[in-house]
């Protein structure tokens, strides 16, 4: 596969968005206070709203902004402020597990990268349907009802589980 | 450039980093954060073949809506789970939840 770069608006757009992602993604490992880490990850799953508009999905990214811009990263900067973290930035470095850590990451995306380069995709492809999120409620309410309805009633399990697991248990005395 | 191969790129170092994380943070909030950008990695990859894969449908579009509910499930029973954990133990440090090891 030959990589000459077209610099077509796609492009650009991606790149740039793409950069985004990586630099909020890295930036997420280096800093040292977790809320910093929360805020910056909010950044990368921005980005990636983004991606997903230049790729169409406009129902996807919206979905993706309020569920993980507004509710997970919610979510996780509540449990950081409902749990203490006295000595952050001070715990022991392991070298050990870092380099180790590091080396099997790399070779996994080095794997990743040399498995996409040598696949064969298709040159073009048809175009998709204007009207996406029509689309998608369409497709939710026929063909994919029963998905639609497990997945709710996992979301029902999952929440009611959480508010049991979280809540106070009361002193027996 | 094909700009699938783009997208999949990009979603293999999203993915690596998140990885990553998981891996070397002892903060039990940054490992749960970590697994979420590998499931928004996945996400891309998902939404880019729905748009560029052989067959472009909606499906990856469809799919990727469910892994985020599943993704949101996961969450919520995780943070839960490591709100009770540090009533318990007073510590999100991942190293020392080894109650079942020992």
């Amino acid at each position: 596969m030959s990589f000459n770069i077209e610099f077509t608006g796609e492009f650009v757009a991606f790149f740039s968005l793409a950069v985004c992602a990586i630099v909020g993604a890295v930036m997420a490992l280096n800093f040292t206070k977790v809320v910093h880490m929360a805020l910056s990850l909010a950044f990368t799953f921005i980005a990636l709203a983004g991606l997903f508009v230049v790729l169409e999905a406009e129902f996807v990214a919206f979905v993706q902004v309020l569920l993980y811009v507004g509710a997970i990263t919610i979510l996780m900067i509540f449990g950081i402020m409902m749990t203490k973290h006295q000595g952050e930035g001070q715990e022991p470095s392991r070298p050990l597990l870092e380099t180790l850590g590091a080396i099997g990451c790399l070779a996994l995306l080095g794997i990743l990268i040399f498995a996409i380069r040598d696949a064969n995709f298709p040159a073009d492809s048809a175009p998709l349907p204007l009207d996406t999120t029509r689309e998608i409620g369409k497709l939710l309410f026929t063909q994919m009802a029963v998905p639609f309805e497990l997945v709710s009633v996992l979301l029902t399990v999952a929440f009611i589980g959480a508010v049991a697991l979280a809540k106070r248990e009361e002193d027996p005395q | 450039m094909n700009m699938l191969a783009s997208y999949l790129t990009l979603a293999a170092v999203l993915f690596c980093i998140g990885l990553y994380g998981v891996i070397v943070k002892r903060n039990a909030i940054i490992v749960l954060l970590s697994i979420e950008l590998m499931l928004n990695a996945v996400n891309l990859n998902l939404v880019a073949f729905s748009k560029y894969g052989v067959q472009p449908s909606l499906t990856g579009q469809l799919f990727s809506l469910f892994t985020m509910t599943v993704a949101a499930a996961e969450a919520a029973v995780g943070v839960a789970i490591l709100v009770a954990i540090y009533r318990a133990r007073a510590s999100v440090n991942v190293d020392e939840f080894d109650e079942l090891r020992r």
